[in-house]
């Protein structure tokens, strides 16, 4: 469905605001494609054609760089996106449980995907699939990569805010709760989970307002802090009036 | 003597407000950059290398090195890009620093920027991280109010603009020049060097490219003086850096430390590994740096040391194993991840990793050959160095070092027709209620049932 004209002049303003950010115009691409998604859910025939038009590009141009990057979906993503990471540390620390009992109390085979994966795993939303979505199109669940949060182990994404430290249980309360529209927070994130949508949004550069909310740092961010606190331990005091540059050659 | 944890980059993290300007200022932010902006860029550049700030990104490269191979007077316009894609698995301490801190790399990099002459940095973060994509938004746009970014900052006659790029989900973007090739709105591709970003990066422009962290430091380093950073550390690897324990440990976390402490000194702060357990391996320093094992506990992490043990620094992502994990699936998964995020570019590492993956399945399915494991090898030499990427010489790296220190464990799954261990034993809530865990098969060898 073709953008509305309504759609389309908000669109142009917000591609006019990413491209200026960048000394070339082709550099918007990224943010175009988050802004697109924004638009939509994932990356249309109507998106790419407006990238395309916009960068003075070819829609196939679009199509090979949005096919590259994994956040970029190509058909209807859940309202709520929900990344199992199954990474190596995650997996073992009980990622791989988590998905499959998700999996299946979402109604889908785990394992759907097994037959085209030697590595007797589901493969990697593959290119131009959203991974299982439910019915209601409400939460869509995938393996992500590792996300920087091993100390929280095994962490699950959604909307691209940290979950951490999940169960299967925790993970199913949580995909209920999304599913019937009870308020969500993530464990450091703000107050209240936002949509798909507009998390691409905020990935094309335009803020929510809500950076403020959450915490600084989660518990396990802290622990070399508060134990360092406890003993008195401090990195030393700069000698005095020492000049930044005295040796400098 | 030095204290066993010094806390510099996490020393505020446990304030409520420690990621706005006001928290940030109140203690002690941007009074690095002032006393940068008095000094000439030279200077800065030079008090960079006398504090022997090496890339805290994997590869140790020193930083003020980097930034005097920026060619000066050439008209160009010069790029500072903040590689903040961290993705490499086990790593997680920039992500919390920018969750945290952000401004501190922000004022990193208006004082690189100085020091190098560009005018326009971009920290291209990966799009995963919404909050922390949110924080750094938000510390951005207070620093262009309070006159730290933009016009004739703080009156020193310097501009500089800093945009936050995301990313969009693509391990390879954490490598430098498909960084480049990727914030210059393609596929993200490496390139080949020479020539190197310095001369020839972003926008075939001179481009510095330095990591979260590794910026992150300047400020300390400005304010307290290149001395005082320098004499933190070891002889070769100086300063301090945040170590980041995952997995079967009792209080996983991050400890910021000087260069060449110990994994046995950090598993004691961190409480041990999981009670009623032991250490089986470990990475140093994320998934493409090889395994060690119990036998490396006393390897001081710092460059030198951890390279001469036969791995490597990189993260300090220090993943933490117990008797209950097979190593073939560990090195199983870890090649998968290679597979996945191999970008195609080049056919050893795109056709290697495939033929792999397949291979270390089929030995983790107990159904391998003792052929498959010199065949193994023999694809693995033939990756390494022959991709333009340091992602082809990771790729074997996993299961190298479980025929390394583990050969008879894979041999235990051919003689067996299967994995022998169970992945229950290896959850956070093994040994809870449900049952669904239950202890290790075995407290000594392999950990075999």
């Amino acid at each position: 469905m073709p953008f509305s004209d309504q759609a389309l002049a908000r669109l142009r303003a917000d591609a006019a605001d990413i491209i200026g950010r960048y000394p070339r115009s082709r550099s918007a691409l990224l943010p175009l494609l988050h802004l697109v998604q924004s638009e939509d859910g994932y990356v249309s025939e109507d998106g790419i054609k407006f990238c395309a038009e916009t960068l003075g590009c070819t829609e196939t141009e679009v199509v090979g760089v949005a096919t590259f990057y994994t956040m970029y979906k190509h058909s209807p993503a859940g309202e709520y996106q929900v990344g199992v990471c199954t990474n190596t540390l995650c997996a073992i620390m009980g990622g791989d449980q988590i998905y499959a009992e998700l999996a299946q109390h979402l109604g889908a085979d785990p394992h759907a995907h097994d037959a085209a994966s030697p590595g007797g795993r589901p493969p990697k939303t593959p290119p131009g699939h959203g991974g299982i979505v439910s019915a209601d199109r409400k939460v869509g669940i995938e393996r992500v990569e590792c996300n920087a949060a091993c100390d929280y182990a095994p962490v699950v994404m959604v909307n691209w805010e940290f979950f951490d430290n999940m169960t299967p249980e925790k993970a199913k309360k949580l995909v209920d709760d999304l599913r019937a529209g009870n308020k969500v927070t993530p464990t450091r994130g703000p107050d209240r989970l936002c949509t798909w949508k507009q998390s691409a949004r905020i990935l094309a550069g335009f803020g929510d307002g809500q950076a403020t909310e959450g915490p600084s740092a989660g518990p396990a961010s802290l622990v070399g802090l508060e134990l360092a606190k406890e003993h008195g331990w401090s990195a030393p005091a700069p000698k005095a009036s020492q000049p930044t540059n005295k040796d400098a050659k | 003597m030095t204290d066993m944890l010094t806390p510099v980059l996490t020393a505020h993290w446990d304030e409520p407000d420690s990621f706005t300007l006001a928290g940030y200022e109140r203690t002690g932010g941007y009074q690095g950059l002032r006393k940068a902006l008095a000094m000439t860029p030279d200077d800065v550049i030079a008090a960079v290398k006398t504090s022997v700030l090496r890339g805290r990104g994997g590869a140790g490269f020193p930083t003020g090195v980097k930034w005097s191979f920026i060619p000066q007077g050439d008209n160009k316009p010069h790029y500072l890009t903040v590689n903040a894609d961290e993705s490499e698995p086990g790593t997680c301490k920039d992500v919390p620093l920018m969750m945290a801190t952000p401004h501190t790399l922000i004022e990193g990099a208006i004082i690189a920027c100085y020091a190098i002459r560009a005018g326009h940095a971009f920290i291209y973060i990966r799009g995963e991280v919404l909050h922390v994509v949110r924080r750094l938004q938000h510390a951005v746009a207070e620093a262009y109010e309070a006159g730290y970014l933009g016009k004739n900052i703080l009156g020193s006659g310097f501009d500089l603009d800093i945009v936050v790029h995301a990313g969009a989900g693509a391990y390879i973007c954490g490598e430098e020049t498909a960084l480049l090739t990727s914030l210059e709105g393609y596929r993200g591709l490496p390139r080949n060097r020479p020539p190197f970003p310095a001369v020839e990066g972003l926008y075939a422009s001179p481009t510095v490219i330095n990591n979260v962290e590794s910026i992150a430091s300047v400020p300390s380093i400005m304010a307290e003086g290149a001395d005082w950073f320098a004499g933190l550390g070891t002889e070769k690897s100086k300063g301090y850096g945040i170590f980041s324990l995952s997995g079967h440990v009792t209080h996983p976390g991050q400890y910021e430390a000087p260069l060449g402490i110990t994994l046995r000194e950090l598993l004691e702060l961190a409480g041990g590994v999981r009670a009623g357990h032991r250490l089986k391996f470990w990475t140093p320093g994320g998934s493409s740096t090889p395994i060690l094992t119990d036998a490396h506990l006393d390897v001081p992490l710092d460059f030198e040391s951890v390279a001469a043990a036969g791995s490597m620094l990189g993260t300090r992502a220090l993943q933490i194993f117990d008797e209950t994990v097979c190593v073939v699936r560990a090195a199983l998964r870890w090649t998968e991840f290679y597979q996945h995020e191999s970008c195609g570019k080049c056919t050893p590492c795109r056709e290697g990793s495939y033929w792999m993956v397949r291979t270390i399945q089929r030995l983790e399915n107990g159904e391998g050959t003792e052929e498959d494991l010199e065949t193994m090898l023999d694809v693995g030499d033939n990756i390494i160095g022959r991709a333009f990427c340091a992602l082809g010489d990771a790729v074997p790296v996993p299961i190298q070092g479980a025929l390394k220190y583990f050969r008879d464990e894979i041999v235990q799954h051919q003689k067996e027709g299967g994995c022998p261990f169970d992945p229950a034993a290896s959850t956070l809530w093994a040994g809870s209620s449900g049952g669904r865990g239950g202890s290790s098969p075995r407290s000594d060898g392999a950990g075999l049932k």
